[in-house]
């Protein structure tokens, strides 16, 4: 799909610059003319709404750089101080404060996407694995991002999550002291924390750039997994996906001023307008939600270093889902026993926050007392925990394989063309619509 | 089978939507009606808000600073003395004078001496104390919080610190305050180790070691509103829910043009997809 252009330069100063740097060549060939499968999903506008979270979270961060202080005595009055005296501050750090929960709804959105339509197939495994790097650094970058306004959640959350990495036998000591720059979470650490929470969204972008590149070599997927055959199954990306695209982003913009601007501090907690107080511990220290489902699982183990391995290898697992799968067919629309699976654990997923949300402690079921296993009643978030994150891991380390081996799908068409007459053209150019689609 | 999968999904957001982390331990906010409350609509009552700053001028400020809060403030837009004469706050003459009345340190630049003199617009809102530690030690240990953000410092936010400030009542029999705390049930703690009546009957709430700050008539309000401790309280939490975030009102007048720009943005850019792709079949 790659590699053939048809650009051709039109004026005097095109042609000179063809030969020098054909970088109009390059646009055209990616972002304009690029055959795109005419079947794509709403599911696949998450994409293009990821590359503009990037953008809104490095424009606004950059400005709100120019103001904030990283000094343990001034990072908390400094933010308030651009919600209250910059122009329009309030804007640019509730767009940054909440652009991070949309970057990850959308993210979440998009991987799922990957999951149900087999995305990360052959010969898409490298583009699978720049997303999951690009999913690690945000998670570095939320979270150092969220101990910057150094508040009690961004101290109490960095404690606990930096404290993880003690587990770790022999080296933990010596590797959290040289994170923190100290023996405790203080001013060098929020000294670094900033430092890396400026730098790591430039590497994102860098590995946004090879995660695209490597998109365009084997070119989209598309729901029905089935590969291109012909130019007639594709339409250049312009005008048809960037119309597309933008509307879908600008309804997913809607979504974001609805808490930007009505609702701001739902996402956030209350905790944090706090001052940190290194003395004074919160009753619960919840980390932001979209860590809420790993937080569960950290703390589904009873054993520290177990837990910590635990949550990293949900994670991991990702990477090397590729060679797990067993299933030729890549789209679960001709799966329906995986299909079922799936469902079930994306569930799982949203039962895990639900616990991490918890004290391990807290009833399910409020009031109700069963029986205790080993170390807590059955009816706790605890043992929900487990049971999910169980499941977790069955679902890619288990079922994925097996199901791939022993299932019968559907009959999978022989080109994106063939069912695509749910949604018929209306007519030629020039005739008024006849039909409405149904 | 998607319908399933949605089914399911709905599930799960209804279960994390569910009551996160409920403290069993104090009882829930009073329910009370604020002028700014709609978070679309919703705008500050500026004679509700003059009203709240006298009485945290002339009560909580005895104990509580407010460090965040510049006199300037309270000219700005959507202040409480906030008068389209004065663009420039640091000019209002109403702001000036309030800000005459309260003595500030500083350095004399020709003597290099402290001294005090008498605050401008651009002065912050004086401490009541000249640390932690001597604010914690006038009050039985415990350092009263600033006050710029705590009404979103709070779950519930000022309808939280209405019912503390409200909420104060004699400990019902079997419950002995440690002496120099007083019992509030809307104060989130524990006051079971104070308690001798029946143990599944722990009163909720905890001890607080800020004495009931609030009295009938305690505060003159100038437009006539009775001074009764219900009034001042809700006035002063939503002068402190507005000087939280000052810029609320903006938020929101902003907020709705904005949403109305991108509604009909979307609607257009639908138009133009649907236009676009009528002749393809997809
Ligand atoms: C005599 C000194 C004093 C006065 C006057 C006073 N407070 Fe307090 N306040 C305190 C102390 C001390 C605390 C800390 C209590 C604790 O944590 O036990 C406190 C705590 C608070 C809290 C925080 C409760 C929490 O959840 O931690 C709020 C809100 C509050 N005061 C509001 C007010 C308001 C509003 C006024 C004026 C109407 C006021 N206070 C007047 C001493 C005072
Ligand atoms: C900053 C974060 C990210 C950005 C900006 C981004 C951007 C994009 C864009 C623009 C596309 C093409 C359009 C589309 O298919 O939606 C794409 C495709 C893809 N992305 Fe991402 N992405 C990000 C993160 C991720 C992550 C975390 C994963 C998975 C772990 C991932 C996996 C994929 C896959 C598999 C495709 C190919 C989709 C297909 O054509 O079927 N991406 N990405």
């Amino acid at each position: 799909m790659s590699g053939h252009s048809t650009y051709e330069p039109k004026t005097g100063f095109e042609r000179w610059l063809d030969v020098r740097l054909p970088i109009i060549r390059m646009t055209y060939d990616t972002a304009l003319n690029f055959p795109t499968p005419k079947n794509l999903n709403y599911w696949w506008t998450f994409g293009g709404i990821l590359a503009l979270c990037l953008g809104i979270q490095i424009v606004t961060g950059v400005i709100l750089a120019m103001h904030y202080v990283p000094q343990v005595d001034m990072a908390f009055n400094s933010v308030e101080r651009i919600m209250r005296d910059v122009n329009y501050g309030w804007l640019i750090r509730y767009m940054h404060a909440n652009g991070a929960s949309m970057f990850f709804i959308a993210v979440y959105i998009h991987m799922f996407r990957g999951l149900y339509y087999g995305s990360y197939k052959a010969p898409r495994e490298v583009l699978w694995i720049l997303g999951c790097i690009i999913y690690l650094l945000m998670m570095a970058t939320a979270f150092m991002g969220y101990v910057l306004p150094w508040g009690q959640m961004s101290f109490h959350g960095a404690v606990v999550i930096t404290n993880l990495l003690g587990a770790l036998p022999v080296v933990g000591n010596a590797i959290t002291t040289w994170l923190w720059g100290g023996f405790a979470v203080d001013d060098p650490t929020l000294n670094r924390f900033f430092s890396l929470h400026y730098l790591l969204p430039f590497v994102i972008a860098g590995v946004v750039a090879l995660h695209i590149w490597a998109l365009h070599v084997p070119g989209n997927n598309n729901p029905t997994g089935v590969n291109v055959k012909s130019e007639a199954d594709t339409v250049p990306f312009h005008p048809y996906y960037t119309v597309k695209d933008g509307f879908a982003i600008s309804v997913f913009l809607l979504m974001f001023g609805v808490f930007v601007f009505w609702m701001p501090n739902a996402l956030g907690h209350t905790d944090n307008y706090i001052p940190a107080n290194p003395l004074v511990t919160p009753q619960h220290i919840v980390p932001e939600w979209y860590f809420l489902p790993f937080y569960a699982i950290l703390r589904a183990v009873p054993n520290k270093l177990g837990g910590v391995l635990l949550m990293f290898g949900a994670i991991a697992v990702l990477f090397v889902l590729p060679w797990i799968d067993t299933s030729k067919v890549r789209s679960m629309r001709y799966r329906p026993t995986i299909r079922l699976y799936f469902f079930i654990f994306i569930l799982t997923c949203l039962v895990l926050g639900f616990c991490g949300a918890h004290e391990p402690a807290d009833k399910v079921i409020p009031g109700v007392t069963t029986f205790t296993l080993g170390d807590y009643d059955l009816n706790t978030m605890v043992w929900l925990s487990r049971i999910a994150a169980l499941y977790y891991f069955a679902y890619f380390l288990v079922i994925t394989p097996l199901v791939g081996l022993t299932e019968t799908p559907l009959p999978v068409p022989d080109s994106i063309s063939e069912p695509v007459l749910s949604h018929p053209a209306s007519g030629p150019i020039g005739t008024a619509a006849a039909s409405k689609k149904g | 089978m998607l319908r399933k999968g949605l089914t399911f999904a709905a599930l799960g957001f209804a279960l994390i939507a569910g009551p996160a982390l409920a403290d069993t331990t104090s009882l829930p906010v009073k329910d009370i009606h604020w002028s700014f409350q709609n978070p679309v609509f919703g705008k500050f009552d500026q004679a509700q808000l003059q009203r709240g700053y006298k009485v945290y001028r002339e009560v909580c400020s005895a104990c509580h600073s407010m460090n965040l809060m510049y006199f300037r403030n309270l000219g700005q837009p959507g202040g409480p003395f906030y008068d389209p004469k004065y663009p420039n706050p640091n000019d209002n003459p109403y702001v000036k004078s309030l800000a005459h009345d309260i003595m500030v340190s500083d350095i004399d630049s020709d003597t290099g001496d402290p001294i005090k003199r008498p605050a401008t617009p651009a002065d912050k809102f004086p401490a009541p104390f000249p640390n932690e530690a001597a604010a914690a030690a006038s009050n039985g240990g415990k350092a009263p919080p600033d006050l710029s953000v705590m009404a979103k410092a709070r779950e519930g936010g000022p309808a939280y610190i209405y019912s503390i400030l409200t909420g104060f009542q004699d400990p019902p029999p079997g419950l002995t305050p440690m002496p120099g705390k007083f019992y509030n049930p809307y104060f989130p703690g524990d006051v079971t180790s104070n308690w001798t009546g029946p143990a599944n009957k722990v009163p909720p709430g905890g001890f607080i070691n800020m004495p009931p700050p609030l009295a009938d008539g305690k505060v003159t309000f100038d437009d006539g509103t009775p001074s009764t401790v219900s009034n001042e309280a809700r006035d002063v939490a939503a002068f402190l829910a507005w000087a939280a975030e000052p810029k609320q009102e903006e938020r929101k007048t902003f907020g709705l043009g904005a949403m109305i720009y991108l509604l009909i943005f979307s609607g257009l850019l639908y138009a133009s997809y649907r236009r676009i792709w009528r002749n393809v079949s997809h």
